[in-house]
């Protein structure tokens, strides 16, 4: 494939920079993203975290280029891939990024594959379209993809369609069509959301394998702390379109920043013990047409003092190297 | 025992597979439900797990009489609703009520909080009289944590885990001792289901209620759990309380499958007992003979393939398991 211009191999892996998306409804104007920062370097696991509604899953596909707009608009921010920012291409551009360089999976693997093509047809179409193969090289590609990710019997199964797998197999087939043509990253949005916890983690178990191998950049979006302490070197928490905390995987779990994350840990039942009363967030996550002033999680904090109510809302502090929360008393919550 | 509340015996759902058009021929049958023995005791929580496809929701829908079984008795306070009929089992239904899992599609758009609340009243008329039914709705209303001026709201006027709260005010209005839960709390956010769990610890504890608690979510069952049945393909292979079933595990599948639950703590990454099952759950239309787990079990043996192991106590489990090489191990503790 020829090299995009702007592309310098010793910029950043993937830069994500003041990220603003809104969505522009008859309700109003939903801000889903209010500044999205994080980075990823190759051989990466960064977890983003986060409730339904957080912008998570907007997010990811505001950095895919594949938002539904309108009514989505990307309205500030910058995404960088090795110092390129995607956002400034042409779809044509684009669609080079997509699959080549960055590729994702998604949660609902039978809605994401088309129903009326084969599984086989469906992979060769990549090497067809983005490499050009025939259909015989790019079938014989598709079966040695499918056994990279490990369905058994490939090469009889390649002429089967989705609903003919079940739902961990066609969880590998989306796996395999995101590794086709060797991204450097790949977003996996609730890979795992759907399926049982045994698949999940054979699941989870072939993505560590397969990135391991291939150094790959690895963004898990999940709402799955469990999942997520198991796998992700670092982790950025998002709370109302903003990372209201990044840090490393051990340091969170230790010792959270900020008032949501510790939240979310202290209101998880727990496997390995058994819990007495768990501790309640209070409220609702606010909706995203009228997110409250200052910090939007204010109204929900047991930390809560007058400068979070008022604009302007917190700045991302430097809690550590590496490690920042948006929390004004970020001290008072690490050491309470 | 007198404080039994609920106990099933042998119970069995098979659904029909059949073939033809104009004429139906059964050729087979999806064996949801094959052989379950509970036992629920006043004012405790039985937690029943297990993958999807394992017979669990058949199982709540037989405990509630959405299905009726194949074979097989449900017995509640001495009453076997299997065989009630008209007005006595109308009567012995009101005991046993549910909580259904999404709280989105389980309560009619098109009827007021109040309806719905209220409805059970209708069929059940001898519960509450005509006159205190408004009463009755609003403090069921408060009873759950809602606003009981919200009575004339629509569901769509309320968040996921306030509508989990309306179905739980239903399920209480015909004060039931019994409330089979059917994942209560899986279709919530994780800030949200402890609002939620904690509100049925509560009610547990106040109104002296037995649930039975269906759930996908290992953690979550052990959170709320006294006794914990975990089953496979329409059975049960182990049952025990939480801690002989969490910290004791007998079962290779109970093992597989606590190991797979990932553990909010990632200083054990790498420390966990892991294991990984090949393959996916066999087709209940067509079990594998002898031990249903034989076909993904790294224990399995000729014998497994035979003899169908009894769900009992053995040399080297103190509580009821069903395998032939049935040997505690720890695998949610880091090594």
């Amino acid at each position: 494939m020829d090299v995009l211009p702007g592309v310098d191999p010793r910029a950043p892996l993937l830069e994500v920079n003041d990220l603003h998306v809104e969505f522009r409804t008859r309700d109003g104007v939903a801000k889903a993203v209010n500044g999205a920062n994080f980075w990823l370097s190759p051989g990466e696991t960064l977890a983003i975290l986060g409730e339904s509604g957080c912008g998570k899953s907007v997010t990811a596909q505001a950095i895919m280029g594949i938002l539904d707009s309108p009514p989505g608009f990307i309205t500030k921010g910058e995404v960088r891939y090795r110092g390129l920012d995607l956002l400034t291409l042409s779809e044509a551009q684009r669609r080079k990024v997509r699959a080549n360089k960055i590729a994702m999976i998604f949660q609902d693997a039978l809605s994401a594959l088309n129903p009326v093509y084969s599984v086989g047809f469906q992979l060769g179409e990549l090497f067809r379209m983005h490499r050009g193969m025939s259909r015989a090289d790019a079938k014989k590609r598709s079966v040695e993809l499918l056994d990279l990710v490990k369905i058994p019997a490939a090469r009889s199964r390649i002429n089967d369609y989705p609903h003919q797998f079940s739902g961990g197999m066609r969880q590998r087939v989306m796996i395999a069509m995101a590794l086709a043509l060797d991204p450097e990253v790949l977003i996996a949005d609730e890979p795992t959301t759907a399926l049982d916890v045994t698949v999940q983690a054979q699941i989870m178990g072939l993505l560590a394998d397969l990135q391991r191998e291939r150094n790959m950049g690895l963004i898990l979006i999940t709402h799955d702390m469990g999942v997520v302490a198991d796998v992700a070197d670092r982790i950025s928490v998002m709370y109302a379109g903003k990372v209201v905390e990044e840090a490393p995987v051990y340091d969170i779990y230790a010792k959270p920043a900020h008032p949501y994350t510790r939240a979310l840990l202290e209101s998880i039942p727990r496997l390995d013990m058994k819990g007495q009363q768990l501790n309640v967030i209070r409220g609702l996550p606010p909706a995203l047409t009228d997110v409250p002033k200052g910090c939007a999680f204010n109204p929900r904090c047991r930390f809560a003092k007058d400068p979070c109510r008022s604009d302007p809302p917190p700045p991302a502090y430097a809690v550590a190297p590496h490690r920042t929360a948006r929390c004004h008393f970020f001290r008072e919550v690490l050491g309470e | 025992m007198s404080d039994v509340v609920l106990e099933t015996k042998s119970l069995v759902k098979h659904f029909p597979i059949s073939q033809g058009i104009v004429l139906k021929t059964k050729v087979g049958a999806v064996r949801a439900v094959d052989g379950v023995d509970i036992q629920l005791r006043r004012g405790e929580t039985l937690g029943v797990v297990g993958e999807s496809g394992c017979g669990k929701s058949t199982l709540a829908k037989l405990l509630v009489g959405l299905e009726k079984p194949t074979s097989g008795s449900i017995m509640v306070r001495g009453q076997d609703m299997v065989r009630l009929k008209g007005a006595e089992l109308r009567k012995a239904r009101r005991n046993i009520q549910m909580v259904l899992q999404d709280p989105y599609t389980s309560l009619n758009p098109r009827m007021t909080v109040g309806d719905i609340i209220g409805e059970p009243f209708e069929i059940h008329p001898e519960v509450v009289p005509k006159k205190g039914r408004q009463r009755a709705i609003q403090d069921l209303l408060d009873t759950v944590g809602l606003n009981p001026d919200h009575i004339n709201r629509y569901p769509h006027q309320f968040s996921g885990g306030q509508r989990q709260r309306i179905g739980i005010a239903r399920a209480l209005a015909l004060k039931p001792e019994i409330i089979v839960c059917d994942e209560p709390v899986s279709a919530l956010d994780v800030s949200i289901q402890a609002q939620v769990i904690n509100l049925l610890e509560r009610l547990q504890d106040e109104f002296g209620l037995s649930y039975i608690f269906i759930a996908h979510d290992l953690s979550v069952v052990r959170h709320i759990s006294d006794r914990v049945a975990v089953m496979y393909l329409g059975r049960i292979v182990e049952h025990g309380y939480d801690r002989e079933i969490y910290e004791q595990p007998t079962h290779p599948y109970t093992q597989a499958l606590l190991s797979a639950v990932p553990v909010p703590d990632p200083r054990l990454r790498g420390h966990r007992d892991q294991i990984v099952l090949e393959g996916d759950v066999p087709s209940p239309a067509n079990p594998p003979s002898g031990c249903r787990f034989r076909t993904r079990c790294w224990k399995a043996q000729d014998i497994c393939a035979q003899q169908d192991p009894a769900l009992q106590v053995r040399d080297r489990s103190p509580h009821p398991s069903a395998c032939h090489f049935a040997e505690i191990r720890d695998v949610v503790h880091g090594r």
